[in-house]
């Protein structure tokens, strides 16, 4: 079936695409990425909404 | 520290937008399709018929190129929360965690499974077999719907948990109140009926062309038939899980039906706008009319949002500033108190941090007063709290006009349908085919409204969007974006042009 070829072509390249590149190298996982713990993760998310919000970033 | 950066929440804004919005156009296909081959392919074994059998194969052979090019464009969404939306994610984790694992193992793993043995298996297991397989991947694509929208229920209405000072996150405390929460509930059956309906355009789109063209004229008669029916009860359960929809905006996110309705000042027995133009130049505060023309039903929106002809409906104004005959609290008020819940959450913190028990439990006391208001805290103005009117007003509206008419259309394809004068009712053919692409609108439309209407939050009176995002520069934002724009343009063409090609084969080719 022709259609079938095609469409494993596209499943691959496109889940290729996904999760070799924009996950690998534009979707880094923020929270894991800059911090090591659980706890510094609460804190910095903390520290986040706890500022009024012309004072965030 | 500088000012929020709005560049940033806006692009963020605009790539899950664009992720969802081109992701939608392949579900809805998915959800509705997949019940049609099961009933297709009940028909086929029940009367061992096999003009039924290579009509299953071909509807089966177009839900599989829209699942095969539509699948995983969701994890993307996933992407994006980790990266754009970390504070939103680390503060939901709990709660997404369940649903999502259990969408995951149970739903994804049976659709996946059977999915196989629905494509390969024709020939190679019983008949009973391949249609419980069939019926499986129907079931199991829903039961996949029916987690992510338990999750989306929940940001719209936040229900079964408790929000936990020391680490920031909301955690679970109650299972089935968030699986069962009038809010998740509506939103799956609006969501998998409206679906149902687009598949049937879908097949009224397919099986009208061949009408036209003279070509496969049996099945596509059988296929029409099938579809009128299942249309017709799509769309009585849309308009009733809709009207349901309409009544917890009404009592849970009453801004939102306030922006759709395009109400400012609200009352008792308030009017639904059936038709309307919304003036442009209105703006809050000012006294100008919301709208340049309008024909209003007597009593419409009461009925539609309390269910009683006298109702009090709130308009934006009464909401941004509150009704003392109504007991209503201003977001003038709640903004108030919830800033003092951020200070107090941040003295908690600190007193934490130092070691000074006694202060902490005092701030946790004032905290908890005023947590239920703690998204409101984070608005620089009231006036922040009001969803696009305009976009929520147009897409409402669009929504329903069009779902009626498809309902009308599948009324029409019934009634020829039995009488078996469809191929002869040549006016009514092209609209057919119209209105596949009118449900993807009408579905998309619907969407707006749910997600529009309900800006600035990202998880209702607690969590405004600008708060969720992630520290990150607007231009990484951007340049995502304009990938996944290429990227979803290129499988939407790819699926256009293999299903066009598919189509005109026909069933032979399946």
């Amino acid at each position: 079936m022709t259609v079938g070829k095609t469409l494993w072509k596209i499943i691959l390249v496109k889940l290729f695409i996904m999760f070799a590149v924009l996950k690998l190298f534009f979707f880094p996982d923020f929270l894991s990425t800059n911090f090591s713990t659980d706890e510094q993760r609460a804190d910095h998310v903390i520290d986040q909404i706890t500022r009024p919000a012309q004072h965030r970033n | 520290m500088g000012e929020i950066d709005l560049a940033l929440v806006n692009w963020s804004r605009a790539q899950f937008a664009l992720t969802a919005m081109y992701h939608w156009l392949f579900v809805p296909l998915t959800l509705g399709l997949s019940f049609l081959c099961a009933f297709y392919e009940t028909i086929y074994v029940k009367t061992g018929n096999e003009e039924w059998k290579h009509l299953t194969k071909f509807w089966m052979t177009l839900f599989g190129i829209n699942f095969a090019i539509g699948v995983a464009t969701g994890i993307i969404l996933e992407f994006e929360f980790g990266t754009n939306w970390s504070n939103y994610s680390w503060m939901v984790g709990d709660i997404f965690g369940a649903p999502l694992a259990v969408e995951g193992i149970v739903a994804f793993f049976l659709e996946a499974t059977f999915f196989a043995v629905m494509f390969f298996g024709w020939n190679r297991v019983s008949k009973g077999f391949h249609l419980f397989s069939t019926w499986m991947v129907a079931i199991g694509s829903n039961l996949s719907a029916l987690w992510i929208l338990v999750a989306n229920g929940w940001m719209q209405y936040p229900t079964g948990m408790a929000f936990n000072p020391d680490n920031a996150r909301f955690e679970m405390q109650n299972f089935w109140e968030v699986l069962f929460s009038p809010v998740a509930i509506a939103k799956f059956t609006h969501t998998t009926s409206s679906s149902f309906l687009v598949a049937v355009m879908f097949v009224f789109a397919v099986s009208s062309y061949y009408l036209i063209k003279r070509r496969h004229v049996e099945m596509a008669k059988r296929s029409i038939i099938v579809a009128s029916v299942f249309g017709l009860i799509a769309f009585c359960y849309a308009s009733f899980t809709g009207d349901e929809s309409a009544y917890n905006n009404a009592h849970r996110q009453p801004m939102k039906m306030a922006a759709y309705e395009g109400l400012f000042d609200g009352g008792k027995g308030a009017d639904l706008v059936a038709f309307g133009i919304l003036n442009p130049d209105k703006k809050l505060g000012d006294d100008q009319d919301p709208f340049l023309y309008h024909i209003s039903i007597p009593k419409g929106l009461s009925l539609l949002g309390m269910r009683e002809l006298n109702g009090f409906v709130p308009g934006i104004n009464d909401l941004l500033h509150g009704n003392e005959q109504e007991n209503l609290l201003g977001y003038d008020r709640k903004v108030e108190r919830g800033r003092l819940a951020i200070a107090d959450l941040a003295e908690y913190k600190a007193a934490k941090k130092s070691g000074d028990e006694p202060a902490a439990q005092a701030s946790l006391v004032k905290f908890n007063e005023n947590q239920e208001f703690l998204g409101y805290g984070y608005l620089e103005s009231v006036e922040d709290a009001v969803p696009p009117i305009q976009a929520s007003f147009y897409s409402f509206h669009v929504m329903v006009y069009l779902a009626v008419f498809l309902g009308l259309i599948c009324l029409a394809y019934l009634v020829y349908g039995i009488k078996d004068t469809i191929e002869e009712k040549r006016w009514l053919l092209p609209l057919g085919i119209l209105s596949f692409f009118l449900a993807m609108i009408a579905s998309q439309a619907g969407w707006i409204v749910a997600e529009v209407g309900r800006q600035p939050w990202a998880i209702q009176n607690m969590l405004p969007v600008g708060v969720a995002t992630s520290n990150l520069a607007a231009g990484n934002v951007m340049t995502t974006f304009w990938m996944f724009a290429i990227l979803f343009t290129l499988l939407l063409l790819a699926e256009i042009k293999i299903m066009l090609n598919q189509i005109k084969k026909g069933p032979e080719g399946a």
